[in-house]
């Protein structure tokens, strides 16, 4: 899928969107990240009520990069991330300002078809949050409300979106019990499934590994980082020896003066070893934060 | 190892625990066992389906059954779907600070704390007379629709704030139509709470004697229509107990029935609630 026709479907709409068969995920040939922007942040800030959260973030991610957003707590990653599919609109007060660019269209603009750019833009929390019902339930349900009703396309995609997270051989057999019975790190990955069942572009992670034990964050983040070329990853992580091991890119957001703000943005190496910024090497070096 | 201080202590705590525990659980049996010391020799399935003769003195229930049955049939079929869509706004179109939620919750509490002689006094002014119903089941059970909204409203509104946000929030990061939530995750997990709700009220609405004195009416013959003017239990206990003299043996078999009826009701609704989770979790 070329840019202009991705552009195109995100344009801004009131159309429903398109049905799920004449929509195609994007699709990637090479297996490592290109250096062509899929993202593009400009001048956005949030304001929280009356607390500006973030100020001014300019920033570009590259497609099929695996980019991690570090820093402190309190720093604005989150709402960074969650204004990328605009779920900052269902936070009361919230209010985000600049231009988020996907594919070079705004998708702050107004009439934005938000069903349409939420399931381009597929995001993943902190906690799993399975969905109380069986683990094939988890996964039709957004694909049904999507417009697949056709059972046999619906097990087909069922089954492929759990081999991508490796949970197939795993649940093949209780795919009808409850997905609260799975342990931490499967439910994540379940999410992961639930994520990529939409076959989204680009996928946003909110400390995905933070609340799993260490053997389930391995697993998660091996699966993490074979998404690479495939999707364009975005993840939050407050673990810099992850964002290490697994990201192309790293952007250091810090709190100044209770504001956040983006400090330095580039490729995980430069980061890490000759960072410009002296937050960035006191961040890094663990003497801040 | 405790010391003897502590010892003492835990003692006067449970001591005090169980004599809470005994205070609450005797009124409770000693009304069930004074109702079946005095009303369960009269019980029999005659007793139930019969009609009461002499003033009720003798014969059974059969009618005021019915007239119950049809009242909270109606009652329940008026305020389930009101209650539902107002909790719905309640909790999923309402902030807890607009003043819309402010208000309409701020009512439904004073409404609440009415009493239900005043509920009573209302449907008669407004469901009998203006509206023309006149005494019938039907002025009856939206009387009894308006005193159990409150309630109703307030458990279900509950019960889907007890899901988690999260859920939601994982939802429409799915691009799941807010629509599509409420009928996919949040209505199937909150359903025990709807039950819950229901049951509650349908408690509340069977026990009510006062709502429907001006209502529905004291007539004990069988209700052919909605229209019918029809005795409810409870009125039929307070009519046998404070009106007609040697009518109290009837009461207490009728007091057995209805406290059986309650019991029946609060334990199926534990049962529906306990098969739906189940169901829930294991769909086709």
């Amino acid at each position: 899928m070329d840019d202009t026709q991705s552009t195109s479907e995100l344009r801004p709409t009131q159309e429903k969107a398109p049905g799920f068969q004449s929509w195609r995920p994007y699709q990637s040939a090479q297996q490592c990240c290109e250096p062509s922007t899929h993202f593009q942040a400009e001048n956005l800030s949030i304001v929280y009520r009356k607390h500006l959260a973030l100020q001014n973030v300019n920033l570009e991610i590259n497609k099929g990069c695996i980019t991690a957003l570090v820093g402190p707590s309190g720093c604005g990653k989150t709402s960074f991330l969650m204004s990328i599919n605009r779920l900052t609109d269902l936070i009361l007060g919230c209010q985000v300002s600049g231009r988020l660019l996907i594919n070079e269209t705004d998708i702050m603009a107004p009439f934005t078809d938000l069903l349409h750019l939420r399931r381009q833009v597929g995001m993943i929390f902190q906690k799993p949050t399975v969905f109380p019902f069986s683990i094939r339930k988890n996964l039709e349900i957004p694909l049904r409300e999507h417009g697949m009703c056709d059972h046999a396309t619906l097990a087909s995609s069922i089954e492929t979106s759990l081999q991508q997270v490796g949970l197939w051989d795993e649940v093949k057999d209780r795919l009808n019990q409850p997905a609260q019975g799975l342990s931490g790190g499967q439910q994540q990955r379940l999410c992961l499934a639930r994520a990529m069942v939409l076959s989204p572009e680009i996928l946003l992670l909110d400390e995905p590994c933070s609340a799993l034990d260490p053997i389930s964050s391995g697993i998660v983040e091996d699966l993490i980082v074979s998404l690479r070329g495939r999707y364009t990853v975005i993840i939050v992580t407050h673990n810099l020896a992850q964002a290490r091991r697994i990201a192309d890119y790293v952007a250091l957001f810090w709190a100044v003066d209770g504001i956040g703000q983006l400090i330095e943005h580039g490729p995980a190496h430069t980061i890490f070893q000759s960072p410009q910024h002296e937050l960035t090497s006191a961040y890094i070096s663990g003497t801040r934060g | 190892m405790l010391s003897p201080s502590n010892t003492i202590g835990e003692t006067g705590a449970t001591l005090m625990v169980w004599t809470a525990v005994t205070l609450i659980a005797t009124p409770f049996l000693w009304l069930s066992g004074d109702l079946l010391w005095y009303g369960w020799h009269q019980l029999s399935i005659n007793f139930v389906v019969s009609v009461p003769q002499n003033a009720g003195r003798e014969g059974g229930i059969g009618p005021i059954l019915v007239s119950t049955g049809l009242i909270m049939t109606v009652c329940m079929a008026v305020a389930m779907p009101i209650g539902l869509g107002t909790a719905l706004f309640l909790s999923e179109y309402t902030q807890n600070d607009q003043v819309s939620g402010r208000l309409i919750r701020g009512s439904l509490d004073v409404l609440a704390g009415v009493p239900s002689i005043v509920f009573g006094l209302f449907g008669n002014a407004f469901f009998c007379q203006l509206l023309g119903l006149g005494f019938s089941i039907l002025s009856g059970g939206l009387t009894l629709a308006c005193m159990v909204l409150p309630i109703l409203i307030r458990t279900v509104e509950e019960s889907f704030r007890a899901i988690a946000q999260d859920q939601r929030l994982s939802a429409a990061a799915l691009g799941i139509s807010q629509r599509a939530t409420i009928q996919h995750i949040l209505l199937p997990a909150a359903i025990p709470g709807v039950l819950v709700g229901c049951i509650l009220g349908l408690g509340r609405a069977m026990a009510e004697t006062a709502a429907l004195i001006f209502t529905s009416g004291y007539v004990d013959r069988m209700p052919t229509s909605l229209m019918d003017s029809g005795r409810a239990l409870s009125i039929h206990i307070y009519d046998l107990a404070m009106n007609v003299a040697g009518g109290n043996s009837n009461a207490y078999t009728t007091a057995l029935v209805l406290i059986g009826l309650l019991l029946i009701i609060n334990l199926s609704a534990s049962w529906i609630t306990k098969k739906w989770t189940t169901l829930n979790q294991l769909p086709s």
